[in-house]
């Protein structure tokens, strides 16, 4: 497609994995990589702005068909958070809302044709390497994990106090007995550091697995007619039970995110 | 995958859209529902309530109805022992003036006979004194036999 050298299976997927990066003066950390950040912000703006629109037009009596797709969306986050979470939740639903709708909308970037796209990132953006699935980026997840990690701790010692916080660290789950000190603060470290690998790795696999069986599906399209029409059948399959992966893992990242909040509510 | 500062990019986005959400998106549309929820139940309550007062205001109807009714039937009661009272209060009032019309007549009956019958003994003793002259030709003195008279008229 758009490698202008040797075209191989190889460098096909390479191209398509190779991100748009901007490298600092000092390199190494402090790079940028441009199309997840722009996608993602550009999905986020669309999304929310969206969104804010139907609020200035928000009415309690007769709502329109626009801002009752909204608000089943905002009743359906709110649901979930007040099944998991009981206390104030003025906070913590919104940030579960923002959470479903801005993953939902940069793993939806999965829907668009690879090849099609790489076409309209080269010739319309003008940029040879672009990568349109931001949550297939592991910085997007990861920033959003330990944001959601921040905010766990952040209210575990607001809740708790920080000696409170110091304490459950050294004294659960097993024992306040100094000989346990050493093992509880294993424990929980552990429990501490699983919950943003899991919670981004599980997101950023999945989006990143997907995106790379449609550029082995799109390969058939090497093969000739027949490989064409075979990939396209393939494509299309994966296409409709990526719908359900879409949508799964942004409500799986979101569901983990109240519960994380949630559980730095409660007191062991 | 490589770490880089892509993350803290995405990190300050992720803020900036929480904080967006969570000051412009959030809470007029919860607020939105929360009042449409509060209206529509509130319209229940007040259809809950309808209902109710329609339903004592139904028994009150049934109440005055079968009150009404029973007043009705008193008065109607009341009215026909009136009714027959003052029947009979005339019909004793007529038969006491009946009677007393048959006692007067018959009193006056009774006065009549007698003065007949007083003018009847007078003719007749008239007569009798009348023939008793005639036989004995000469006048009787009414004076002198005034005793004689009197007795016989007694007889008859």
């Amino acid at each position: 497609m758009a490698a202008a050298s040797e075209l191989n299976p190889t460098s096909y997927i390479q191209h398509h994995l190779t991100f748009l990066t901007k490298t600092g003066e000092s390199g190494g950390f402090w790079s940028v990589n441009v199309d997840t950040v722009v996608t993602s912000i550009v999905l986020g703006v669309i999304a929310f702005g969206l969104m804010w629109l139907v609020t200035r037009k928000a009415t309690a009596g007769v709502p329109t068909r626009t801002q009752a797709f909204v608000e089943l969306l905002i009743d359906f986050v709110n649901e979930q958070v007040k099944g998991i979470f009981h206390g104030e939740i003025k906070t913590i639903a919104p940030l579960a809302l923002t959470v479903f709708v801005w993953v939902l909308m940069m793993n939806a970037m999965d829907f668009l044709p690879v090849d099609i796209m790489a076409l309209f990132y080269e010739h319309v953006l003008h940029q040879r390497t672009w990568r349109g699935v931001p949550t297939a980026d592991v910085n997007t997840t990861f920033a959003l994990a330990l944001s959601v990690f921040g905010l766990m701790i952040f209210y575990s010692i607001k809740v708790k106090g920080l000696g409170g916080w110091i304490h459950e660290l050294f004294c659960s789950p097993f024992g306040s007995n100094p000989l346990l000190w050493v093992f509880n603060l294993l424990f929980n470290a552990v429990e501490y550091l699983s919950k943003p690998l899991s919670h981004s790795l599980r997101l950023y696999g999945n989006m990143y697995a997907g995106e790379i069986i449609f550029l082995l599906l799109g390969l058939w399209a090497a093969t000739g007619a027949v490989g064409v029409i075979f990939g396209a059948v393939l494509s299309l399959g994966w296409s409709i039970f990526h719908i359900l992966i879409v949508a799964l893992q942004a409500y799986i990242f979101m569901m983990l995110t109240i519960v994380y909040v949630a559980m730095a509510h409660e007191h062991h | 995958m490589d770490i880089n500062f892509t993350l803290v990019m995405q990190a300050a986005a992720f803020a900036a859209f929480v904080w967006f959400t969570a000051k412009f998106v959030w809470p007029p549309l919860m607020g939105a529902i929360e009042t449409r929820q509060k209206q529509i139940s509130d319209g229940l309550a007040a259809g809950e309530a309808g209902k109710q007062s329609l339903a004592s205001a139904e028994r009150r109807i049934a109440d005055l109805l079968a009150e009404a009714k029973t007043r009705s039937s008193e008065i109607i009661a009341q009215g026909e022992k009136l009714k027959s009272e003052t029947v009979d209060a005339a019909k004793q009032q007529a038969r006491a003036e009946a009677d007393r019309i048959l006692v007067a007549a018959k009193a006056e009956i009774q006065q009549e006979l007698s003065r007949a019958r007083e003018t009847l003994r007078n003719q007749v003793s008239d007569l009798a004194v009348a023939g008793a002259a005639q036989i004995l030709k000469r006048e009787v003195d009414a004076k002198a036999h005034a005793d004689l008279l009197a007795a016989i008229r007694q007889q008859l």
